[in-house]
């Protein structure tokens, strides 16, 4: 089996698994409570507060707990929004952003928010002059991702950070679900970025749990209310086994990382060396730094993604074409076409998404795999 | 030394055979369930699966039931996606003074947002009376949320007359049935339900998910929005493992399970007050001994604040609360009580919650009301001291 479908999600860390399993056994408490069991729980929590903390360096910003990605960006993009909707009814997003994030924008325009979504360059990349020329007076908000999960783009957060220094009253949140692993921190956590939301199962950690950083000054309305946990600022009972299980994916993440660069590079570069010779491919991902190596976005020009997804899955191999939450839809992407890709590339476009479980002979395995696919799909082509 | 949990209210320990199946989950369904591959496809059979579990549990349709990531989100989305989506139609909601916090502090935030929010009193067993509630409902009324049975003192409400009420009219009724799932039978059908919430961690199962029952012809925006999960309800890569748990610990509650527990917590309440009593200690019943949940019992010990009890119980090994954990927290005197005692807050400062469990024994009881009456009779005897 051959799972290279990392980007939509990761198959847990046995080691993180573990401590799953002995924190749900160890520390059964609710950190609510004032006996000894809750007092425990409430240890572990804090502990793997800070572990995050210091994994990721933060100085004046805090971690918060949530559900997931999803629920960050909500969070976020609404709590701001309503937060902040005497000072302005202007937000921007990217038209590349996770559906969470567009669909919130979405339900904001519903409620009489004025929302921007900025078109990237060709590499499918926001330019820094794209957003500055977006900005409004009443610009309360600016959503942009870290990394692309269809193409793999690195988005300039530093540059877009830069044109936002000249606007200290506009809020920054970063969706960086698909950062980590995939970037040293310096990138994605700079001083002028407020707020940042990451998912656990991205990174071999469980799923719904997940994190946002927060700049403690910011204000921004809950989302979910309840008994005051996280400050005031998430309601609900903490999920203790999975956020200690997530600190440690987290560590382990970054204990990997150049390792895992050094790897991605080469599987990349394997991948390339086959489609770049196959005038039939067409890559998206091209071989740039623009482009994390983990997620390589091609196309096989004049056969529908879906049949080579189908195809690969019955030995067992398995990418993606769009993300995991428009695929079912059959929906083209709207990342291919905020990037004005032809239409043929978008009806074909195929996501291989790699992860630190994934090896080399793995790559060289579905490269075979392509080039006798090639064959029998030729009667397509 | 022994320690004993009394605490189930708060949260329960994760059964081994839900650890079990939730391990085994986490590593063979690593797919993403909105994958169109096959790993998608199949963990989709065993979601529908779960699900079902779910929907028998409480008599729903298998489209009724959503996943959240616990009952505070459930009531979130629920009480903030209904006055939302009916504001148009009315802007009255009716709630009790003895709800949840995650019910509460929504109800506050709205009533600030314009909304007009009627919290029932309850009278001194934690109840409330249907001639208040008739009273209090309007042609405008939207929402009428009330807990199927109390968190602290685990009093049960009059959901079924409500319920009956609530037919010939248009508001929509919400029970949040947190405490409740597990350790009684709960139909939503025949108690004219049309919203529900619980919490998996309630009932054995994991933290981190829950229950969301929606009678399918209230339609409500979602309130995390994002990719098409849970019928574009609700948000968020299916937690495909912590469902499962929640499936398994749901299974394991099952109806004769339940019988059983109801007969076991009802003896060891009993066995509890009968040696209070004879051990000499000073008590009362907050509540209402009989019309409430088998495993909560609420005790009013006269002498000694709860706060100069709990941490002395809890040196000896036993694991008890004042308010509700989500409460406990903070140093504020329990609003359930203060609502059922508003001029006695000394009863309501001597007030413990014992909340039983399946790890439980008769002896882990006996044990309970020993260590109370020791704690209780050297407090009293240090005091007499300090005063002759």
């Amino acid at each position: 089996m051959i799972y290279f479908d990392n980007s939509a999600t990761t198959p847990i860390d046995p080691r993180v698994l573990d401590t799953f399993v002995k924190v749900s056994q160890t520390y059964p408490g609710n950190p609510s409570s004032l006996h000894q069991l809750g007092r425990k729980a409430t240890e572990v929590l804090e502990l793997s507060r800070q572990q995050i903390k210091d994994i990721l360096n933060l100085k004046n910003r805090e971690v918060l707990f949530t559900s997931g990605g999803s629920e960050g960006d909500n969070l976020i993009i609404k709590g701001v929004a309503h937060n902040r909707k005497l000072s302005g009814h202007h937000i921007i997003v990217s038209a590349i952003e996770h559906a969470a994030v567009l669909n919130a924008a979405k339900q904001l325009e519903k409620e009489g928010f004025e929302v921007t979504y900025l078109s990237p360059d060709k590499n499918g990349q926001i330019r820094p002059e794209t957003l500055s020329n977006a900005i409004r007076n009443d610009t309360i908000l600016v959503s942009i991702m870290a990394v692309n999960n269809e193409t793999g783009a690195i988005q300039p957060l530093n540059e877009l950070s830069d044109i936002l220094q000249k606007y200290p009253q506009i809020v920054f949140h970063v969706d960086a679900v698909q950062a980590v692993g995939k970037q040293l921190e310096s990138i994605y956590l700079n001083d002028r970025i407020d707020f940042l939301s990451f998912s656990g199962h991205k990174f071999r950690g469980p799923k719904g749990i997940g994190f946002v950083i927060y700049h403690p000054n910011r204000h921004f309305d809950p989302l979910i209310a309840g008994g005051g946990q996280e400050n005031g600022l998430r309601g609900g009972t903490e999920n203790i086994p999975a956020i200690a299980a997530m600190a440690k994916a987290l560590r382990l993440s970054f204990d990997n990382i150049n390792q895992c660069q050094k790897k991605y590079i080469e599987m990349k570069n394997i991948l390339l060396n086959f489609l770049d010779k196959d005038p039939d491919f067409y890559v998206i991902s091209k071989n740039s730094k623009i482009y994390t190596p983990s997620i390589i976005s091609f196309a096989l020009i004049g056969v529908k993604g879906e049949t080579v997804i189908h195809y690969l899955e019955a030995q067992e191999t398995f990418i993606s074409t769009t993300s995991a939450c428009s695929s079912n839809r059959n929906q083209p992407s709207h990342v291919l076409m905020a990037m004005k890709e032809p239409d043929e590339v978008i009806k074909g476009e195929l996501r291989v998404s790699l992860g630190p479980q994934n090896d080399i002979s793995e790559m060289k395995n579905f490269v075979n795999q392509l080039e006798k696919m090639k064959d029998k799909l030729k009667v397509f082509i | 030394m022994k320690r004993y949990y009394f605490d189930h209210a708060a949260t329960t320990p994760v059964a081994p055979e839900v650890i079990q199946t939730i391990t085994k989950s986490l590593i063979d369904d690593f797919g993403n369930v909105s994958s169109t591959h096959y790993f998608g496809q199949r963990e989709k059979l065993k979601l529908r699966q779960a699900r079902e579990v779910l929907a028998n549990a409480i008599n729903a349709n298998l489209n009724e039931v959503y996943f959240t990531s616990g009952s505070t989100e459930s009531n979130n989305t629920i009480i903030r996606q209904t006055a939302l989506s009916r504001q148009n139609q009315g802007k009255h909601l009716i709630t009790t003074a003895v709800e949840h916090p995650s019910v509460l502090k929504v109800m506050q935030d709205l009533a600030k947002k314009g909304f007009d929010v009627t919290f029932l009193p309850v009278d001194d067993s934690g109840t409330i009376s249907i001639t208040d509630f008739k009273a209090a409902l309007r042609p405008d009324t939207i929402l009428v949320s009330i807990m199927y049975a109390n968190h602290e003192t685990g009093r049960l409400m009059p959901i079924k007359e409500i319920g009956q009420i609530l037919k010939n009219h248009s508001a929509w009724f919400h029970v949040d049935a947190t405490q409740a799932l597990g350790v009684t039978k709960i139909d939503v059908k025949k108690l004219g339900i049309d919203f529900l919430s619980a919490s998996a961690h309630k009932i054995y199962g994991p933290k981190g998910i829950g229950l969301l029952y929606k009678n399918q012809n209230c339609v409500i925006p979602p309130l995390l929005i994002g990719g098409e999960q849970e019928n574009k309800f609700r948000a968020g890569t299916t937690n495909l493992p912590l469902i499962f748990g929640f499936a398994k610990a749901m299974e394991l509650c099952d109806s004769k399970e339940i019988n059983k527990w109801v007969i076991i917590y009802q003896e060891e309440k009993r066995e509890l007050v009968k040696l209070l009593t004879e051990l000499g200690v000073d008590f009362a019943v907050n509540g209402d001994f009989n019309q409430a949940l088998p495993h909560i019992l609420n005790l009013w010990i006269k002498g000694i604040p709860s706060n100069v009890l709990l941490p002395l119980l809890d040196l000896d090994g036993f694991a008890l609360s004042a308010g509700s954990a989500c409460t406990a927290g903070s140093a504020e005197d329990s609003p359930v009580l203060t609502a059922m005692y508003p001029n006695n807050l000394i009863r309501v400062r001597q007030s413990i919650r014992i909340s039983l469990g399946h790890d439980n024994q008769k002896a882990d009881v006996i044990a309970l009301a020993h260590a109370i009456a020791k704690r209780v009779n050297h407090f009293k005897r240090s005091k007499e001291k300090a005063v002759s």
